[in-house]
This record gives C-alpha cells, structure tokens and sequence, in this order.
C-alpha cells in the first residue's frame, strides 16, 4: 500500500511541511538515539515524521508490557528488542529514513564505533551514570558533535517544568532537572513525551542553524 | 570570586576535584562546563579554580 506514492512525493510532502532549505538539510542529517525508551522511542519516531535522513538507533533491551504506557511500541510487539520492533514501526510511518541498528549496551569503549556516523546525538537513557558517561565520552571523543541529553521526567508535576538548556555551543540539556525516578517512582507519558519532544525540537533547531552540511 | 550555576563564590584558587567532593556531588552523574567549555572528567583533577571563572555542574537524575 505504501508503494501508492513516491519517494519524490513523500520528500514534497515533507518539502511543503518544512520548507525546502530545512527539509533538504534534514534528509542529509544523521542523528544516533542512545536508548529506545519513553524518550527515544518517541524521538525516533518524530525525527522519523520530520523526515531525518538516518537514524542510529541502539539500545539491548527486549519489549516489556510495562513500557506500553509511554513507550512508542504495541502489544504485539512485547519481547522482540526494541531495535528491531521499532525500525519496524518507523519504516511504516515513512520509509524514507535510513535506520541502522545496535543491539548493544553503550559503554565507554564501543561510543566510538557506535556514533562515529552521528552528527547529533540524543541521549535517551533512563540511569543517570549512564547520562553522565556518554556524555563524558561524546565531550572526549567526539567535541566537534552536538549532544541533546535529558534530565528529570518523571512524576505529575507541572508539565512546565519542563525546559531546555543550552549549556554549550554543542551540548543542550532537556527536562525539569530534579525528578529522579528514584525517588518519584510514577512516570506518566504526557510528561515523558513532553521532553522527548523537547529533544526532538532541539535537534531540528540546530539543523536549521546550520550552514551547509552539519 | 568564582562563579558557580549563579552563585558567587570565594574558591579560587580551590582544586575542582576538591571543590565537587566538599560539596558532595557524585562525578559519575554530572557534567561540567567552564567558562563556556565542557569540563571533562579527565581534566577535574588539574583544575584549579581562578578568580572571575564561571562553571556551570549540571546534576542528571534518573528517568527516561
């Protein structure tokens, strides 16, 4: 059924959503997702919907029934890895997009054969040691690529708490900064989605920044 | 004077090291900027803090 319109039509589509300049720069970015959570599954899934030229997306971890209340994936999809159930999901909603897998756990050895390709990067991990190694290792490895991470989603606190900081040229920080999960166990998917979308707005933002190629 | 997220300080000359530990920050869930730069972890022990220096420690917390 997708085969009713065109790579051409889609690209027009989007062209008349976004604009030439931005819709064309968009097709030739590469942004990585690092987790593919309540944040990353739904980043993904925007980038996707904005027409992003490829995806890298990583994470380990399998479908659980406890993801569904915010996470971007269906019941039938519980037990497949994330990876896998959301290039799925994403190559329904456009095709256009190029998505390259990692069934890995990022640590501090592999950041460099996983994002290497990544001209941003969102960082969409739940733990905030993992949040605060990646982006150590993206400030060492790679100081020239932008990081758009998150902190503080949980909980049913203002949906205005939520904001971005720009603490760098090259490093932007989203979310209300002080709901640890650890404390305040419920996450609600208004809240989550809100700071995914803040991410995602981020990184269009910094495309269209951009002169030229990122 | 330093400054740090906002708030001025009487610290230079502290190393940064010293200063996070004073203060009780976990150095495995912050990251650092220092005069518009990032601060990587590698570089907190030979950091030593100067007059009219501006840092910003950013905490993460857990959730995604």
């Amino acid at each position: 059924m997708a085969d009713i319109f065109t790579k051409e039509q889609i690209s027009q589509a989007l062209s008349q959503k976004h604009g030439d300049t931005l819709a064309k720069k968009l097709s030739q970015t590469c942004v990585a997702v690092c987790g593919l959570g309540g944040l990353g599954s739904n980043i993904a899934m925007m980038l996707t919907r904005a027409g992003i030229g490829k995806l890298i997306l990583i994470d380990f971890d399998k479908v659980e029934l406890t993801n569904l209340n915010r996470q971007n994936y269906f019941l039938s999809q519980t037990g497949m890895y994330k990876t896998q159930a959301l290039a799925d999901t994403l190559s329904k909603i456009l095709p256009c997009t190029d998505i390259q897998t990692f069934n890995e756990k990022i640590n501090a050895l592999n950041v460099k054969k996983l994002l290497k390709e990544a001209d941003i990067i969102c960082e969409a991990f739940d733990d905030a040691a993992a949040k605060s190694m990646l982006a150590d290792s993206i400030f060492t490895l790679f100081p020239e690529k932008y990081l758009v991470s998150a902190s503080g989603m949980s909980g049913l606190g203002s949906p205005n708490d939520i904001v971005t900081r720009k603490i760098t040229d090259k490093f932007y920080i989203c979310g209300d900064g002080i709901s640890d999960t650890d404390y305040v166990k419920e996450i609600f998917p208004s809240k989550v989605m809100l700071c995914a979308a803040h991410q995602v707005h981020t990184v269009l933002g910094i495309i269209d920044m951009k002169e030229g190629n990122l | 004077m330093v400054t740090v997220n906002g708030k001025q300080l009487d610290i230079a000359g502290k190393n940064f090291s010293e200063y996070l530990s004073d203060c009780g920050y976990d150095r495995n869930r912050i990251a650092t900027e220092l005069n518009g730069n990032i601060l990587t972890k590698s570089e907190y022990d030979n950091t030593i803090l100067k007059d009219n220096d501006k840092v910003e420690i950013v905490s993460f917390v857990g959730g995604g």
